[in-house]
């Protein structure tokens, strides 16, 4: 084969998995608006994404909003602007930690538990047997378990958001002697509503990208119980490195769209 | 009636690598058919392209006068509903009992009532001989007891076309003999067409009305019963009687060094064994696709070796009454 050919043939070879994951994607959203929605699986799931994610997620952002807090503390004292902590610490949890926070747990705990699904579902046959019986397995299965998912996501961005402020402001006034009043006070001095809404929008988009990943992988395992723990593995992997890039891309556009607040 | 299948010119591969090609045949409607062949070779890939699982690379798999290969997604779910599909290990939802499992593809393509998906359940897993264990998850019941559940939940809207893969795979040989005589017996009451996926034997020789067999890349044989039993073509013969002796070899087929060393060794093969007689259905009615045993060796003018269509009871040695 010549040289460009090689090349040209690696480049379709390296473009075919994304390609795969688009195609995926776009048929399982289509499947979104198809009626009935399977209302009941979407309970399930959603309970039991929930399950898996609160308790981590809030045992993360509590430290979270503290280191914030801690960082903040020191500089600020310095510049005497000890009354900004508390603007510093919304803009920074609500906007970004938060967010954050919520696409590592939805990967790391909801995302491996639907991939793990599908993928053991997918080796005993089950997803065959779904097909043979004339149900499509997206509109099915994966379906519900997108907008479980970014529905749950949505809730538990929220949820960091108070938490994390809450563990900067136990920091800030109980460990660094900072003012109550202050903290709260200021906390519309940089933040906006802008803000939180950004924020939640970046966890619909994280939550859905998450099931999705996840559940193109499950439905794509092979070779046996090892094919499951291999796809498990790199969707949550490759869900990270999508989210963080999926975040990148959303604050760059909202910093462009909507006007920041001045001092 | 069951429907007819006609496959023609079927070819698939995995990454290049066909898995086999140009498999053409027409499984009889309302007959039993088992396609056989060394592991590997593509059996159950066969049976999923039937179904629309895999799509071919080439060729057609007509079925009702629809091409499969050519339907879009919509029409595709739509000629499923004329299939059955038996898998491996039963595919059973392993979230749902075994009763729920059955009555998932009423629920789900019926707008039947309760009470009437709970008679037709019952029926169904009474005539799979699972009455009893309808509450149980399928991780809680046997490798046996999955695929007659799955073969109830196969069975539950009636198909016309019923696929089994490996159904004996991973059974002893009393409840694959068990599962072999439920067979017969569900093709005489429902006369649909059954295609058995299978490297058993015993299942290939005592079971259906015809016979395929797959090797190395393609469809080596398909035909009669009695045709491939009564054949003296060395992958068919040495297949269908399980010898060493003949072109496939351990790992794939033999070198042409290996097949002239076995004939210069002058090894013989045995004489072929006499042709089994088909198993009939438990009630002793016959089924409306059965050929009368010998007819098809009749009319071909094929010799079938000595002792072929004899009863069981007379081959078997019979214990005699006087104490030895």
């Amino acid at each position: 084969m010549s040289a460009p050919g090689a090349v040209r043939s690696r480049v379709a070879a390296g473009l075919s998995g994304p390609g795969r994951f688009f195609a995926f994607a776009l048929d399982a959203l289509r499947c979104l608006p198809r009626r009935p929605f399977q209302v009941r699986e979407c309970v399930e799931q959603a309970w039991f994404v929930s399950s898996v994610s609160i308790l981590p997620a809030a045992l993360v952002a509590i430290p979270f909003g503290a280191v914030i807090a801690l960082q903040l503390g020191s500089l600020v004292r310095q510049l005497g602007a000890q009354s900004f902590t508390g603007a510093a610490s919304v803009l920074a949890v609500v906007r970004e930690a938060s967010p954050i926070v919520t696409a590592l747990i939805i990967a790391g705990a909801g995302g491996s538990a639907i991939c793990a699904d599908l993928g053991s579902r997918k080796i005993r046959e089950e997803l065959d047997a779904l097909e043979v019986l004339g149900i499509d397995p997206l509109h099915r299965l994966v379906a519900p378990r997108i907008v479980a998912t970014a529905v749950v996501a949505v809730l538990l961005n929220g949820l960091v958001s108070v938490v994390g402020v809450i563990g900067g402001y136990v920091f800030n006034v109980v460990m660094q002697g900072g003012t109550p009043g202050a903290y709260l006070a200021s906390f519309q001095a940089l933040g906006q509503l802008p803000d939180l809404i950004v924020g939640e929008v970046k966890a619909l988009l994280f939550g859905a990208v998450a099931a999705l990943v996840a559940a193109y992988h499950g439905m794509t395992a092979k070779g046996g119980p090892k094919g499951v723990g291999d796809a498990v593995n790199q969707s949550v992997v490759l869900t990270f490195m999508l989210l963080f890039a999926l975040n990148f891309v959303v604050t760059a556009v909202y910093f462009q769209v909507v006007p920041q607040r001045g001092m | 009636m069951g429907i007819e299948v006609r496959v023609e010119g079927l070819t698939t591969s995995f990454g290049g690598q066909p898995v086999w090609s140009d498999v053409t045949l027409t499984l009889p409607a309302g007959e039993i058919s088992v396609l056989l062949g060394p592991s590997g070779t593509g059996k159950s890939v066969f049976l999923k392209t039937l179904v629309g699982l895999l799509r071919p690379d080439r060729g057609a798999i007509w079925i009702a006068g629809r091409n499969l290969p050519e339907l879009s997604e919509r029409e595709l779910y739509e000629i499923r509903r004329l299939f059955g599909v038996l898998f491996q290990d039963g595919a059973l939802f392993g979230s749902m009992t075994i009763y729920d499992n059955v009555a998932f593809p009423l629920r789900e393509h019926t707008r039947r009532s309760e009470s009437e998906i709970r008679a037709v359940v019952q029926e169904k897993l009474e005539m799979v001989g699972l009455l009893g264990a309808e509450q149980k998850l399928p991780g809680q019941i046997s490798g046996g007891m999955r695929k007659r559940a799955g073969l109830a939940r196969a069975l539950v809207l009636d198909p016309q076309i019923i696929l089994f893969d490996e159904p004996d795979s991973g059974l002893d040989p009393v409840r694959t003999a068990y599962l072999n005589q439920l067979i017969i017996d569900l093709n005489q009451q429902t006369d649909a067409t059954f295609l058995i996926v299978t490297h058993d034997i015993n299942t290939a020789r005592t079971v259906p009305d015809n016979i395929g067999l797959l090797y190395h890349g393609h469809l080596a044989m398909f035909g009669p019963r009695e045709m491939l039993l009564s054949s003296t073509e060395p992958v068919v013969r040495q297949f269908l009687n399980a010898q060493r002796i003949g072109p496939i070899g351990m790992a794939e087929e033999k070198d042409s060094d290996e097949l002239a060393a076995e004939a210069a060794s002058g090894v013989e093969l045995p004489p072929l064994p006499p042709i089994p007689l088909q198993l009939a259905p438990s009630n002793g009615r016959p089924r409306r696709a059965e050929h009368p045993p010998g007819r098809w060796c009749a009319e071909h003018g094929v010799v079938p070796p000595a002792g072929s269509f004899q009863s069981v009871q007379g081959s078997v040695r019979q214990p005699t009454g006087a104490p030895s």
